[in-house]
This record gives C-alpha cells, sequence and structure tokens, in this order.
C-alpha cells in the first residue's frame, strides 16, 4: 500500500522552503502535496517517491514526521470521473478523512488519494467496484 | 537496593544537637568575620552585636537584620570582604546585566570547604572514582563549572571540563570516553535529547546512567521526562553563587528531596511579603547564613527561593534537614488578571505530557484591559501521529490541563521540535511583555 509522509509545520514563512529543500538535496521527487491549515500549524501531506528516505532526511533535520497509509485510486481524467468514485464511497459509507488527486495522463487518467480509517476494507469496496488501486512501488516509480 | 555511600559519615549523620553546636560556633565565627567588613560592622553595631560573644545561643540569628541582593550591590566591591586581600585566592561575580554585580571571594580555605561540600553531594548520589563525570556547566565567573569541577576530582572521578554549549562536541565526548555523569541544566539535558537523533544516536548507545541538574527552577514532570527519555537517573541540585554555588543542597540516591550541610549553612525560610519565620513544612522564601566561609561571610541572606524546610532523617541515614525542589523565585511570580502564577506550575503541566517536547515559553502580554498568557511549547516527534486533528485535541488537552492548575485561561501554540529558541546556560522561558505597572 502506498505511504504519504506527513510532516508537522508551524505556519511562518520558510517552511515549505526548508522541507522541500532537504528533499531536494537528498534527490526525492515530490509527486504531490497537499497541506492542511489549522491556523498557527499545518500538516504538510507529500507523495514521494522514496518515503521512507524522505522520512529519515526530514527526522534528522528535526522535524516531526509520521508516515500514513493512503489509497491512491485511478480515476478516469474527465467529468464524473471522481464522481463515479465518491458514489461508491458513500454507498458503503466511508468516511474520507482527507484527499487530493493529480492528473497522470492529461485527458485519460488522475489518481486521487484518500486517507480513510479503514484502509483494507476501503481498499476491498473500491477494488470490488471495479478501480484499479496503485501499488507503492508503481506510484513511486510513475 | 544500593548501599547509601558517605563522603564524611560522621558529620553528614550527625544527631541534631552536635549540628546545633557545629552551627552555634560557626555563627560565632561567621559574626567574628562580619564584624571585619565595612558592611556589617555598623550593620551589628545598630543591634548592639560587636563581638561574636554577644552571640549566645542560636536563638540570637533572629535579631540579625535579612541581608539582601540589593546589600551586595551596594558594598560592592569589598564592602563585605573580611580578609586581606592577600588572602583572597578566588572571586566569583554575578553577570551584573540588571545593574551592578555583586561579588563573593574567596579564601583557600574556603575552596576547601566549598569542595568538601561537593564531594559529599556527588558521593551521595551514588557517583563515585570509577565515573567519567562530563561538567557541561559554563566555567568561569558563574559557579556552576568550577563548583562541582574540584568536588569532583577530590572524590577522584575523571573529570571532562567541557563546560556550556557546542552540543555535538559534548556528545561525541560523551562517547569517545563513555561519560557515565553529567552535570547540566534541565533544559540543556532536554536540549542533548533532542540532538540525539541528528547525530544518529539513540540513548542507548550512551554511557550515561547520572546526571546533576540544578541551576534553575525546574519540576517533577521535568525530572520524570528526562530520566524517561535518557534512561538514567537525575538528581536535584541547590546552588547559588551568594552560598558558594553548587553543593549547597542535594538530592540522595532516594531523592526524597535535598539535603542542605547545615555544618555549613543555616536555613530558615520566612514569608516572603511580610518577613516572618515561618515553620517546618510551610512554603516561603528561603533564608541562608554561611557558618564556615572566612572571606565573604553572609548572615540571613534573603534567596530568592521559594521552598519548604523538613526535618527527619532520611533513608539514606542523612540528618541534616532537606529542603524541597525550589518553587521558583519569589520575583517570578505573574500576576495575570489578577491570579499569582508560577512558572513551575506550567512547566509542571507541559512535563507530563508526553505529546509535549523538550521546551517551551510563557508569554504574557496586554490585550487590552485584560492580560493574555500564551504557552508556547515544542511537539515531541516521535509522538506525532501525522493528524491535524489529533494536535488540536492536543492543544485542548493542554489548554484544559493548564486551566485547572493555574486557573487561567492560556492561548497555546504548538511549535515543531527545535522551533523555540534554545538556551545553553540557564533557559530563559518567561517573557512578560506588559508594559508599565502591573496589577
Amino acid at each position: 500500500m502506498a505511504e504519504q509522509i506527513n510532516i508537522f509545520v508551524e505556519n511562518r514563512p520558510g517552511r515549505l522552503k526548508k522541507v522541500t529543500g532537504l528533499l531536494s538535496e537528498a534527490g526525492i521527487n515530490i509527486r504531490a502535496m497537499v497541506i492542511q491549515d489549522r491556523g498557527d500549524f499545518g500538516v504538510m501531506k507529500l507523495l514521494v517517491d522514496d518515503p521512507y528516505k524522505a522520512q529519515r532526511v526530514l527526522s534528522k533535520a528535526g522535524l516531526a514526521t509520521a508516515l500514513r497509509n493512503v489509497l491512491a485510486v485511478v480515476i478516469e481524467d474527465r467529468p464524473g470521473g471522481l464522481y463515479k468514485l465518491a458514489g461508491i464511497l458513500d454507498e458503503h459509507g466511508v468516511n474520507v478523512l482527507d484527499g487530493y488527486g493529480f492528473v497522470i495522463a492529461s485527458r485519460r487518467e488522475a489518481v486521487w488519494c484518500i486517507e480513510v480509517e479503514e484502509t483494507e476494507e476501503t481498499r476491498r469496496i473500491i477494488e470490488a467496484a471495479g478501480f484499479r488501486i496503485l501499488e507503492d512501488s508503481e506510484l513511486y516509480q510513475m | 537496593m544500593v548501599e547509601p555511600e558517605f563522603w564524611n559519615r560522621e558529620i553528614e549523620t550527625a544527631p541534631a544537637e552536635k549540628i546545633r553546636e557545629v552551627q552555634l560556633e560557626g555563627l560565632r565565627r561567621t559574626v567574628a568575620a562580619a564584624l571585619r567588613t565595612r558592611f556589617y560592622h555598623r550593620r551589628l553595631k545598630e543591634i548592639g552585636f560587636t563581638s561574636p560573644e554577644d552571640i549566645r545561643s542560636l536563638d540570637d540569628l533572629k535579631r540579625i537584620p535579612f541581608t539582601t541582593k540589593s546589600d551586595l550591590r551596594e558594598a560592592y566591591p569589598d564592602g563585605l570582604l573580611a580578609v586581606e586581600r592577600d588572602d583572597v585566592v578566588r572571586l566569583h561575580t554575578s553577570s551584573g546585566t540588571t545593574g551592578t554585580p555583586t561579588v563573593i571571594y574567596h579564601t583557600r580555605s574556603d575552596l576547601e570547604h566549598w569542595t568538601e561540600l561537593t564531594a559529599r553531594c556527588i558521593t551521595a548520589t551514588g557517583a563515585g572514582r570509577r565515573d567519567v563525570f562530563q561538567n557541561m556547566m559554563t566555567y568561569g565567573l558563574f559557579t556552576g563549572g568550577l563548583g562541582l569541577h574540584y568536588g569532583a576530582e577530590l572524590v577522584g572521578m575523571l573529570v571532562i571540563p567541557v563546560g556550556g554549549g557546542n552540543t555535538r562536541r559534548q556528545l561525541k565526548l560523551m562517547r569517545d570516553f563513555r561519560t557515565t555523569v553529567v552535570h547540566a541544566t534541565p533544559s540543556y539535558m532536554l536540549h542533548i535529547y533532542s540532538r540525539l537523533e541528528a547525530e544518529n544516536l539513540t540513548p542507548q548507545d550512551l554511557s550515561l546512567r547520572k546526571a546533576f541538574l540544578g541551576a534553575e527552577a525546574y519540576s517533577e514532570s521535568t525530572r520524570r521526562k528526562i530520566e524517561g527519555l535518557m534512561g538514567i537517573d537525575c538528581y536535584n541540585s541547590y546552588g547559588l553563587s551568594e552560598m558558594n554555588g553548587p553543593g549547597v543542597a542535594f538530592e540522595c540516591i532516594f531523592k526524597d528531596d535535598m539535603h542542605v550541610w547545615e555544618d555549613a549553612y543555616i536555613v530558615e525560610v520566612i514569608d516572603p511579603a511580610s518577613g516572618d519565620l515561618l515553620g517546618e513544612d510551610e512554603e516561603g522564601e528561603l533564608v541562608m547564613t554561611t557558618l564556615q566561609r572566612e572571606a565573604t561571610p553572609l548572615l540571613r541572606y534573603r534567596t530568592g527561593d521559594l521552598t519548604r524546610i523538613r526535618s527527619g532523617v532520611c533513608a539514606c541515614g542523612r540528618s541534616h534537614r532537606r529542603i524541597a525542589r525550589i518553587k521558583g523565585r519569589s520575583d517570578d511570580m505573574l500576576i495575570i488578571n489578577g491570579v499569582n502564577v508560577y512558572p513551575s506550575q506550567v512547566e509542571s503541566v507541559l512535563m507530563r505530557i508526553p505529546e509535549v517536547g523538550t521546551n517551551y515559553q510563557i508569554v504574557v502580554t496586554k490585550e487590552g484591559a485584560l492580560d493574555r498568557l500564551t504557552v508556547k511549547t515544542e511537539i515531541y516527534s516521535k509522538m506525532f501521529t501525522g493528524d491535524a486533528a489529533a494536535l488540536e485535541a492536543l492543544r485542548g488537552r493542554i489548554r484544559e490541563l493548564l486551566k485547572a492548575e493555574i486557573l487561567v485561561g492560556a492561548v497555546v501554540e504548538l511549535h515543531e521540535p527545535g522551533g523555540l529558541p534554545v538556551y545553553e546556560g540557564k533557559a530563559r522561558r518567561v517573557f512578560d511583555e506588559r508594559v508599565g505597572e502591573q496589577g
């Protein structure tokens, strides 16, 4: 299963630069990111090509980090693509804690990454509905 | 169970009557020395003391007025010098950041006495000649470094006189020489812990067993936190430059309050507002009288430190009375919207929350007519789950626990590990940014 790295950051100028600088130095490529803002602090969520190395690098620099499981669901990159997946999740009462998407092949394929409480069960539901979930290696090598 | 060790068993376990006898002799000696200083000569004459024989019993001490920090400043540089300058072998001055500094002179005999007291302290913790002692307190005019240095040598420890700061070097020395005992401020010890990961180390890579922690007031929860994180035993150390420096009072292996060396000092506790003498177990300001010091005798010196005195023989067998962990300084107290708050109360709450990291700050500002308390704390990286909602909940929990302890609502800010400023000597954690007169 894919893992994203969550980083605790204070909400002040320079934090994004610090994190991305450390990753750039370590040769780590960022696939996607989102920042969850909570006022004076936030949680930066990054999908990278080597989450374990990223965690080592960032922790060594003193940052508080945690790896979290995410489901990277392949959806169609056209109107209604996400709607179809959302319908399945809703039907099964799956509560999405957080999610973000990015395009892999324009007008054809996109990925929607979601954090849910019951990861394994949600994976079964999504796959049973015919969606493909990217394995970590696929996602990191993309 | 570890057997208690003694440096000077006879005096450390002497019966109370014997200690009082030694104290009376010491007090007469101190008054004799004091009469040779310009400052005390005048002051003692005013109350009719012109010779040490005027001290008939220890009760006569109560007739002597308190000596304050401002008296020491006024007497600077030599109004409290009781011996010929040629007999002085060292002096320590305070930083003088708030005005005139203060000075304490030492004769060779003063230093020998001081060294003996620190040797007793070190031995009381079970440390000894087999230990490697890394002294992380600043050397120089600040008494923290030199203070324990000579006691450690006398005990026969291998002493690494590294002084304060330069955490990377501290860790290298700790590894290369398998340091077993350190002497540091609690805040620096927490900082050392927070730097381990960056140096690719864990506490298990070190040989550390004990830390002597002092030079700033800290809470029992901070001690427990350091002990838990580092897997060591921490011993509370009390000292102040006016009373030599470290070595005044120390915990033994039972960590059940600090043993004051009563053959070297008389301790009293007073109400800081009225100056009235308080009884045992009552909390107030510690007042101390030197009994062994030749060069700078001090009578009833108001330390500004808040504590309680407790009598009774300790489980280790030492008979001298003990003082409780210092709650703070009487002038540390903050009045926030009319409520008295001690920074140590805030610290105590923070340090028992596992998700809280190793550094914090207390900031008081004025918001219109009201005071606003902001508590800034770093989070502990190993407890971070990646969940913003959990952090919100943590913030709420800190706020509630603080409210229950200090009865004042606080704004809680969460900061990154290492996000708040680090102090390698005494930490500065309280920032009162209210201007003008405070209610």
